[in-house]
């Protein structure tokens, strides 16, 4: 569980999150939101690029801000960034067993899990191809394994099927909604595709103007009339 | 061409490709024929070279062993890190100096006064990367150009060890040119010139190493990005300082070589500028291959001798490096290394092509 409590973020006169109140209970949340909304900053307070001004982020009873940013990894914190991050030079298994070593996995089994996370996204027949050869498509598939390999508690995933043609984001879907129950991960996922965030999260937050507008079932949320003015607009969404 | 690291909406350039291009940068023995090749290469150098030349040129090419070693630390802070010092040659006269000190001091082995002059250099490298921590690129770049400029001044007012007592001693009738004695097994030229061959090949093994394990994964991703290092878990201060720390051993490690090669070495050999041309023959032999640091060494100390021989001016080194660094950035991002393979083979083809085109009439 992820406990969000008065979180205030401030860059000069810009307040990109203003007393963000939230919790996120388990399984896989969606995040949405207009462009602009503070969805990327939450998740950068929460990776530790960005400092709050004020607020606590708790996460199953840890103080997350206490943290050095790249410890978070080891605690269990994995993410996924809007512009695709797979380390172009190096092969999809190094990609996976970067964070594999670096996240403090445990040395044996190693080759196995980080072998086991790549299955997980399907990844396996260019497991040792570099991340250079593949399409986009793969490239993200890349980013999550990374993010699913070494038991990770809480999974970022900041808009992961931006530019991907319809049938890989079905695929892509199919493997976010895994996340849960094989990984063991709270998963939050921030996207504009309201279908695959309705596939996906059970639960919805909605961000605006860095305020929580709406939280709760997805279907409700996505319903909601504060909701639809601010993001989604009067068209019916699927 | 100092930051090799460029933001996402700078329009595509040949910083970006050379950013790309490292792609290529996997390890480049893979293969068993490259393998083969290295062995073969290794092996000419150790056995089949010496007997080709004659002092000049065997004491040109101690000077281009010892150089390749400070080029691959270079390379790999460059290729590797995406970080850039221009304080690595003056490095090299530190771990020079170092060597000579100890050398006068005590009466420590040979191999032991090299691998403390690595060690003492690798430190005081790792204390001027510090603001690597927080600068990139450009400031980097300056801040180390500063540094170097300011051990050059330390250098030349204590001067090479030759003979004096004490820490900063010199002796008035030891004269300019200092030289540490070499090692029992190793004292002719051609004797030095394999020691320094073998030295060279431990330092790329262990370069080598780096890049094939941990840390050469963690340098991957602070070279694509810090945020993606951190989010992976990478402790990025640890593994840029032992970058910095690493590439200056090396440099530390060639001083050391260099204060017994042949004439000695001489305070004014080590002009700050220095460190800009070996930055400019560094990319031109190809920062994401280990062989580039030989090709580079190889611009560094054989093509001026080769200009001087043939009697050209040594000054048109710097247009030359000036083009040739030009070509690399736009067209070659790999360096020669990387190009020198491909052009042969388009080359091969085109002559196959002909043959073959002619052949039917």
């Amino acid at each position: 569980m992820i406990d969000v409590d008065g979180l205030t973020v401030r860059f000069g006169g810009v307040i990109p999150i203003d007393r963000m109140t939230v919790t996120f209970e388990s399984g896989t949340c969606g995040l949405i939101g207009p462009n602009g909304a503070g969805k990327t900053t939450f998740f950068n307070v929460l990776s530790g690029f960005v400092k709050p001004m004020s607020g606590r982020v708790t996460a199953f009873g840890d103080d997350l801000m206490a943290m050095p940013d790249f410890k978070r990894a080891r605690w269990g914190l994995r993410r996924t960034f809007q512009t695709e991050q797979a380390i172009a030079n190096l092969s999809v298994f190094d990609n996976v067993l970067l964070v594999h070593e670096h996240g403090g996995g445990a040395r044996a089994g190693r080759r196995q899990e980080v072998m086991d996370a790549i299955t997980f996204v399907g990844l396996e027949p260019v497991a040792t191809r570099p991340v250079e050869s593949l399409d986009g498509g793969q490239r993200r598939l890349v980013e999550l394994a990374r993010a699913v390999v070494g038991q990770p508690r809480l999974v970022l995933l900041d808009e992961p099927a931006a530019g991907l043609p319809d049938e890989e984001t079905e695929h892509l879907s199919r493997v976010i909604r895994r996340i849960p129950a094989e990984v063991g991960a709270v998963v939050i996922l921030v996207d504009h595709d309201m279908s695959l965030v309705s596939a996906c999260c059970a639960t919805t937050a909605v961000l605006d103007f860095g305020r929580l507008i709406a939280s709760g079932p997805t279907a409700e949320v996505l319903r909601d009339e504060q909701v639809i003015r601010a993001y989604l607009g009067t068209e019916e969404v699927a | 061409m100092a930051d090799v690291r460029v933001r996402e909406d700078v329009e595509p350039s040949a910083a970006t490709e050379l950013e790309a291009h490292g792609a290529k940068a996997k390890g480049s023995l893979k293969r068993p024929l490259q393998m083969g090749l290295a062995a073969a290469f290794v092996l000419f150098a150790l056995f089949g070279l010496p007997p080709l030349l004659d002092s000049y040129w065997l004491q040109i090419m101690i000077a281009v062993v010892i150089y390749s070693i400070l080029t691959l630390g270079l390379g790999l802070l460059i290729g590797r890190v995406g970080m850039v010092s221009l304080c690595q040659f003056v490095l090299l006269a530190l771990g020079a100096w170092v060597a000579l000190r100890l050398h006068y001091a005590t009466s420590i082995p040979f191999p032991f006064i090299v691998l403390i002059a690595g060690v003492v250099t690798g430190f005081i490298g790792m204390l001027i990367g510090l603001p690597a921590l927080r600068l990139s690129g450009l400031y980097l770049a300056l801040i180390t150009l500063m540094a170097a400029g300011a051990i050059t001044v330390l250098l030349r007012v204590t001067q090479f060890p030759n003979g004096g007592s004490g820490f900063f001693g010199n002796s008035a009738a030891g004269g300019a040119t200092s030289r540490l004695p070499r090692p029992a097994l190793a004292t002719s030229d051609t004797g030095y010139y394999r020691y320094c061959i073998v030295v060279a090949l431990i330092m790329f093994g262990v370069a080598l190493v780096h890049v094939r394990s941990k840390p050469g994964r963690a340098w991957a991703a602070i070279r694509h990005s810090e945020a993606t290092a951190l989010s992976a878990g990478v402790n990025t201060v640890l593994y840029k300082l032992w970058a910095f720390a690493l590439a200056s051993f090396m440099a530390g490690v060639a001083g050391g070589l260099l204060a017994a090669a042949p004439g000695g070495i001489n305070i004014n050999q080590f002009p700050v500028q220095n460190s800009v041309t070996l930055l400019a023959v560094v990319l031109m032999g190809g920062v994401f291959n280990l062989f580039g640091a030989v090709v580079a060494a190889l611009f560094l100390r054989l093509l001026p001798a080769l200009l001087d021989y043939w009697g050209a001016s040594t000054e048109l080194l710097n247009i030359l490096f000036g083009i040739g660094l030009l070509q690399v950035l736009l067209t070659a991002p790999g360096g020669v290394v990387d190009q020198f393979p491909k052009d042969m083979a388009k080359l091969g083809r085109k002559i196959a092509g002909l043959f073959k085109s002619k052949a039917p009439t």
